[in-house]
């Protein structure tokens, strides 16, 4: 009770102090405007398609069924697509300029470590989240709570890079040695006889910490989706294997893994291709610095910081060549994987 | 797979009592252990903020949150979040406008990208045209193009004379909409099309054009679908950080919770009062969403991942 009546008063006195609550009006009204502006055109436009010309009337409503989406897809992500795609060849003023932009990301010393810091994530992140994951689902998989347990390393899922980022820059923080540690790792660290580090400070191990944090995001997801594919092996399968005497770790690794292997390739592939896109993490804890640049983040910098959107469109279509790899070895693992069965 | 493990050879008799051996032996000590260990883990640093963010500045930067119980540190206090939300000043948080910056971007940014790929979905499901597969399955690839590719010449568009919407709700809106589209056409495509062709054709003989199908039929047999997806894309615009730096201009007038949150670790990264309970704001709305509507959530995800 006093608490509410704490918080009434602190937000009576910003409101006589600004303007926050006009102003959160007109900002909520203009959300409300759009949306019932947006759903009026389109409501209006499927009346006077339901109204059309008998002859055209089946184009017509063809047309504003799928028009707005194809427009602004085309529009908006194809040939701006196609456009950086074309920028990275060129320079600032659009000259054409060759391969440059791509020879600076291969032999700029600041850019191959940009690189090799995102083979590096890729080459944790996915392997890491989906081996945690997999045996968090398995341990847990039919016990009793496991909704609850499920729901505890499923949370990080919902929150943002950059809450996450914050949680963990709290676990890292820093204190020299001799002064009370406010962050636990290094507590830890203390309480085992140890110096306090500073995490991500130091280069390299500083992107294996950041690296971590993103193993914390996409564990749950590895975690749900495998979970739901456990629970698919049918109990027949288990059940012969173990009257053949396998023991659960080969029952595991002959019976479980091989019939959920669909659903691994797809759960490692979405992750690493989240991984490959990984920005906010790198950008929220370190900026950057120490090393720790990794694609995405060097090309928001780029583009729109230090006024190179050349070699950002480099950078933008580098990462786009490397997700397509991994798609086509997806799509070949599951069809190879759907003719098995 | 099945035929050759031969099922029937298994005696039956044993049936019951096998799999409840094989249940136990599988939640043995060990497995238990790693469980609670890795569910430790992964609980610990969001306690901690949480924890830390009802601490006084001062215990705050004195001592460790574990270390709260012990009398000398005990303390609790709301003035964190009075601060971070309400303060006015050059150098304060502010975040109760970014708070509902966050809403404003969220709420149409969820709803426009929605209902334009629930339309383009049930053309491409049930209004047959000539390249309507082609063309999906190009809507299906474009999920692969990160949106990286699309945001130089898109900002350049929205800077354009004739738009000038950048820095504006607009904008924000426009970008997540378009950057929604590819995956929420194909999810929503999935479902529609297994909608009975019966329940389609007995529209179609009672006359029912293809809007009247889309409202009466369409739209109320994929509520489940529309659900799941409307949670995925409102946690996505809501805790989306790269659309937000390129499109919202970053000030206090249009940015959200996350492009603020960035900018504080950066300028206060050491004032942990104010840190603590402003990352605690921006996710408590996910938090909330997340918790109650898990089930739509999880449902979403496993209809997005075993594709193929």
């Amino acid at each position: 009770m006093l608490i509410g009546e704490q918080f009434l008063a602190a937000a009576n006195i910003a409101a006589k102090r600004s303007d926050f609550w006009p102003e959160t009006g007109s900002k909520l009204g203009q959300a409300f405007i759009a949306v019932a502006l947006f759903a009026a055109v389109v409501g209006l436009l499927m009346f006077l398609a339901d109204k059309a010309p008998k002859r055209g009337r089946d184009f017509v409503q063809l047309m504003l069924f799928v028009a707005p989406a194809l427009i602004l897809l085309t529009v908006g992500l194809i040939w701006p697509a196609i456009q950086t795609v074309w920028q990275s060849f060129s320079d600032k003023d659009g000259n054409f300029v060759g391969l440059d932009n791509y020879t600076t990301i291969f032999t700029d010393p600041t850019m191959t470590r940009v690189v090799i810091n995102t083979i590096v994530w890729v080459a944790i992140v996915p392997v890491m989240s989906t081996a945690v994951g997999l045996a968090y689902a398995v341990f847990i998989d039919k016990s009793k709570g496991e909704k609850v347990l499920k729901s505890l390393v499923f949370m990080p899922m919902a929150i943002s890079f950059v809450g996450a980022s914050i949680i963990w820059g709290f676990m890292y923080e820093y204190r020299a040695e001799g002064f009370p540690q406010i962050g636990f790792l290094n507590q830890i660290l203390v309480w085992l006889g140890g110096t306090p580090q500073q995490f991500t400070a130091s280069a390299p191990m500083n992107t294996f910490y950041l690296i971590i944090i993103m193993v914390w995001i996409q564990t749950g997801f590895a975690m749900v989706v495998l979970s739901a594919a456990i629970k698919g092996v049918p109990a027949e399968l288990i059940e012969a294997a173990s009257l053949d005497g396998a023991t659960s770790w080969s029952r595991f690794w002959n019976v479980t893994v091989p019939w959920i292997r669909g659903s691994i390739v797809v759960v490692v592939t979405t992750i690493t291709i989240a991984t490959l896109k990984v920005f906010d993490i790198v950008r929220t804890v370190t900026g950057g610095q120490f090393n720790t640049s990794v694609v995405a983040n060097e090309m928001y910098s780029r583009a729109f910081r230090l006024g190179q959107p050349s070699l950002g469109a480099a950078l933008a279509v580098l990462l786009f060549v490397m997700v397509i790899p991994i798609i086509v070895y997806n799509v070949r693992v599951l069809r190879s994987h759907r003719e098995a069965h | 797979m099945s035929a050759a493990i031969a099922p029937e050879n298994v005696g039956r008799i044993e049936d019951t009592p096998k799999a409840k051996r094989v249940k136990k032996r599988l939640t043995s000590p060990f497995a238990t252990t790693a469980a609670i260990v890795i569910a430790a883990l992964w609980t610990i640093p969001t306690l901690g903020l949480f924890v830390s963010s009802f601490r006084p500045e001062r215990k705050i930067s004195n001592s460790g949150w574990w270390s709260v119980l012990s009398p000398e540190n005990w303390g609790w206090t709301l003035d964190n979040y009075e601060t971070v939300l309400f303060e006015s000043g050059a150098s304060s948080a502010n975040l109760g406008t970014y708070f509902i910056n966050s809403l404003v971007i969220a709420i149409p940014g969820t709803i426009f990208p929605l209902i334009l790929a629930l339309m383009a979905a049930y053309a491409f499901a049930w209004i047959p045209f000539k390249g309507s597969s082609w063309l999906f399955v190009m809507v299906f690839a474009l999920q692969i193009v990160p949106l990286q590719m699309a945001l130089i010449p898109l900002l350049r568009i929205f800077n354009s004379d004739w738009l000038q919407i950048s820095g504006s709700y607009q904008a924000v809106w426009i970008a997540h909409t378009i950057f929604g589209l590819p995956l929420a056409i194909f999810l929503l495509h999935n479902f529609i099309s297994d909608i009975p062709r019966d329940v389609m054709e007995a529209a179609r003989v009672d006359g029912a054009s293809h809007t009247q199908t889309f409202i009466r039929i369409i739209i109320p047999l994929s509520l489940p679908a529309i659900a799941s997806l409307a949670i995925f894309q409102f946690l996505w615009v809501w805790n989306d950080l790269l659309v937000a730096l390129v499109f919202s201009g970053g000030g206090v007038r249009v940015a959200p919770l996350t492009q603020r949150l960035g900018e504080l670790s950066g300028s206060r990264g050491s004032d942990w009062e104010v840190l603590t309970a402003a990352a605690f704001v921006s996710i408590i709305v996910p938090l909330i969403v997340f918790f109650s509507l898990q089930r739509y959530f999880v449902r979403g995800l496993l209809a997005g991942s075993t594709k193929g």
